[in-house]
């Protein structure tokens, strides 16, 4: 059980907004994470720094919330297996399909792009029915 | 050198936004997803914040020629809709709907997230570098799906 955090997850969103807007204004990239990484990981030539120091400030946010005092929960009961499987798909969809929930979902939604609304709607429908076959089918 | 810097301040800003919002907790996530169970409508708040502040930021941002430190703004050129983005959308959205985790919170929660983040990490990393393969050795499959989206 988690609780419905309105207030919370709207000042969150509005940060990762206000994040994706400055990297576009100052330096006209899409903060989707997927591609930072996976462009990263490719090392091609040029523009590796910026992601490599996007990624690290991204890493550092939770220590810093942690040394403020901040508490986040961390629910996770999966098996091995599943998180190797699951970390699989998620790196192999993400790459194949051009991008994840932040550049599709945030970044891509708030260009209007056509591309980023199917895929968000086929991720979250999809991410949905595993759900529902993992807890109410075999009941996991 | 201040291109590097705001990377840093806007990696950092999203990785706080993210953990603000709960969204490195893979709990609330899956309860997003169960709409047949004890549905939990946070990540839709995140998504909706999130949302219509960069759609106000990009429009605001675009009324410069270019952006502050680089030449050009960086868009996805491709447009239409393929099998390739539709087949990515699948696979991930099974990835993101088993363990809870999509790229950025996962990445996020390798500060605190224990063994388990640092495992789904380094399985997304590998996953990658599998596509990366995949989409190399087969070349009819790139000439249809790329130019990767910039």
């Amino acid at each position: 059980m988690t609780s419905f955090t309105p207030f919370s997850a709207l000042l969150g969103g509005v940060l990762i907004g206000i994040s994706a807007s400055i990297l576009m204004l100052a330096d006209g990239r899409i903060a989707g994470i997927s591609g930072i990484l996976g462009e990263f990981l490719g090392l091609r030539r040029g523009e590796t720094l910026w992601r490599l120091v996007f990624l690290a400030g991204l890493v550092a946010a939770p220590l810093v919330y942690v040394m403020l005092g901040g508490r986040p929960a961390f629910d996770i009961t999966h098996s091995a297996a599943t998180l190797i499987g699951g970390g699989l798909l998620v790196g192999f969809g993400t790459r194949m399909g051009n991008g994840c929930t932040s550049g599709h979902g945030v970044c891509g939604i708030a260009r209007l792009s056509q591309r980023s609304f199917v895929a968000t709607v086929v991720f979250t429908a999809t991410g949905a029915a595993t759900v529902f076959v993992a807890r109410h089918i075999l009941g996991a | 050198m201040a291109k590097i810097v705001v990377a840093f301040v806007c990696g950092f800003i999203f990785g706080f936004g993210l953990v603000v919002a709960q969204m490195t907790n893979p709990e609330k996530i899956l309860n997003f997803l169960d709409f047949a169970g004890a549905w939990d409508a946070s990540l839709a708040f995140v998504m909706a914040g999130a949302v219509i502040t960069a759609a106000i930021g990009y429009r605001l941002a675009w009324r410069a020629k270019m952006p502050l430190f680089d030449d050009s703004f960086h868009l996805p050129q491709k447009t239409h809709v393929d099998a390739r983005l539709v087949g990515g959308a699948v696979l991930f959205g099974i990835g993101w709907g088993l363990v809870g985790f999509c790229p950025g919170p996962a990445l996020a929660a390798l500060s605190f997230g224990g063994w388990e983040a640092a495992m789904f990490v380094a399985a997304m990393v590998a996953g990658m570098l599998l596509f990366d393969r995949f989409s190399t050795r087969i070349p009819q499959f790139v000439s249809a799906a790329s130019p990767r989206a910039r």
